[in-house]
């Protein structure tokens, strides 16, 4: 039994001075065999598994991650939040993200800091404007709150952002959802990780799979660094690696892998408090609970997995954020990092069934997956559990691939791939 | 970020070059004759490995010449660089 987090069991523990929690997960040795592993323990993989276990009451499966939970893309991203896609497949799919971010803390009985500060972005050429313009009306007639700003505007949101025409890449106006925002990324997985084991998933680290295990066209389970496990549903969500487990079941998949970068400053007094993204210039930027401004850099165009990325990116990402906030011109950057981004042609998801009878992959997600983690596992976990998917992510199928059907938010969202 | 040998420049810096993706991708002889699942397979579905891969790179910033590489993407590590037109080295 799963002891509720309050203010009351926060008082109670202080009196043992915090020594005495309860474990918020288990860490089980993987039994012979389950009714469908999740493959990857990041935030949409633990997503997919507390929502089998939720709604579909499938309690014999394990997730298995071969790092620690939330180790990879979860505790790498900018943690942004917001649904204001161009396509109506996309906006369904981030918007029923949205809603369930609104409620996720209370359903978790786990903080995950969701703070809907507002995401902006900002246009910087006529393009832009008009683009934009166009992505306010088409959010707004999919019942997604979108306003669209002018320079003054702009200006009287976030004030510390330079709006002299005279920069070369004025801001020309933007547009702003106010529902949208961050949230803690960690808090995330672990909150996802907590309530799937309290239904009696088994969540497994340090286990990397290094085969799957086919009969003829079904899966009949996989191996790993921890022996093998029999199952007849696979679920994949490895991000970066996802073509890696592809292979192994000699599968191709539309993805390249790339290294995307970020990185923080020191931390300061609060000075900027919601998401301000520009995708002309490719600045974004936030500021995290600690202080520390939050920055978004690009992808690089050449497949990698080192989890690196190259310095003119970072410098690039932060020449035009100098000249967007010269107030941030002497801030100090403390940390940068890379995580590896599976992206798909169309710059939109993957979660499907594919030709391998109980093999199912989430992925594709790009540059953008933190956002959809709550939607994305309630969806996958639809997709697996009913063996069909279900009407929101239907569009996010790999046949598009072959019927031409594609989702291309590549230069039409407010995206920054 | 690393350094690239160009076989027509020399070693520069990569920041001078552009990735162009998987090498060796035929185009196919009868495009009229393709099924959609066979456009499928040559537009979009990419081997995306992890280790030793095969690429296209062009000297975009340079001599502007296309050229192929062997690179192992785990550490970006580079095994081989050989002219358009050239066969591949075995591995």
């Amino acid at each position: 039994m799963r002891n509720k987090y309050s203010v009351f069991s926060l008082i109670k523990n202080a009196l043992s001075y915090h020594e005495n929690w309860q474990r918020a997960w288990k860490d089980p040795t993987p039994k012979k065999e389950y009714d469908a592993i999740i493959v990857g323990g990041g935030g949409h993989g633990l997503a997919t598994a507390y929502y089998l276990a939720k709604k579909h009451n499938m309690n014999n499966i394990a997730v298995v991650e071969k790092g620690w939970i939330g180790g990879g893309n979860t505790g790498r991203n900018t943690t942004i939040i917001r649904s204001n896609y161009l396509w109506d497949a996309s906006a369904g799919l981030y918007d029923h993200a949205l809603k369930i971010w609104e409620g996720l803390s209370q359903e978790l009985n786990y903080n995950v800091m969701f703070s809907q500060r507002g995401v902006m972005n900002l246009a910087h050429n006529l393009q832009d404007v008009r683009d934009l313009k166009r992505r306010t009306h088409a959010n707004r007639l999919n019942g997604i709150d979108a306003v669209y700003l002018s320079t003054e505007e702009v200006k009287k949101f976030c004030p510390i952002i330079n709006t002299s025409p005279d920069i070369r890449y004025p801001v020309l106006g933007g547009t702003l959802q106010r529902r949208a925002g961050t949230a803690r990324h960690d808090a995330v997985a672990w909150g996802y990780a907590r309530g799937a084991d309290a239904m009696g998933v088994d969540i497994i680290q340090n286990c990397e799979v290094k085969g799957i295990k086919r009969n003829g066209d079904s899966v009949e389970g996989i191996e790993t660094t921890r022996g093998f496990i029999k199952t007849k549903k696979v679920g994949v969500v490895a991000a970066g690696h996802s073509s890696v487990i592809a292979n192994m079941a000699g599968l191709r998949l539309p993805l390249e892998s790339k290294p995307l970068q970020a990185l923080v400053s020191e931390p300061v007094k609060p000075i900027i408090d919601t998401v301000v993204m520009s995708n002309a210039v490719h600045a974004y930027v936030s500021q995290s609970d600690k202080g520390e401004l939050v920055i978004g850099a690009g992808t690089d165009d050449y497949v990698s997995y080192t989890q690196k990325g190259s310095h003119q990116i970072v410098e690039g990402t932060l020449n035009a954020i100098l000249e967007l906030y010269p107030i941030f011109s002497r801030m100090r950057m403390l940390r940068q990092w890379g995580g590896i981004v599976d992206i798909c042609p169309d710059a939109s998801p993957i979660l499907s069934k594919t030709s391998i009878k109980g093999l199912y992959f989430n992925c594709g997600w790009g540059t953008g997956g933190f956002k959809a983690t709550p939607g994305s596992g309630d969806l996958f976990a639809h997709t697996i559990a009913n063996d069909e998917p279900h009407k929101l992510n239907a569009a996010f199928n790999l046949n598009r691939f072959v019927s031409g059907d594609l989702v291309d938010e590549h230069g039409a969202a407010a995206v920054a791939h | 970020m690393f350094l690239i040998n160009c076989p027509y420049c020399g070693e520069r810096d990569q920041q001078e070059f552009k990735a162009g993706g998987e090498a060796h991708i035929e185009r196919p002889k009868q495009p009229t004759e393709l099924s959609d699942d066979e456009w499928a397979e040559y537009l979009f579905m990419r081997k995306n490995i992890k280790g030793v891969q095969f690429e296209r790179w062009n000297h975009a910033h340079g001599c502007r010449k296309w050229f192929n590489m062997v690179r192992d993407t785990s550490n970006d590590e580079i095994k081989a660089i050989y002219k358009m037109g050239e066969k591949p080295p075995a591995q």
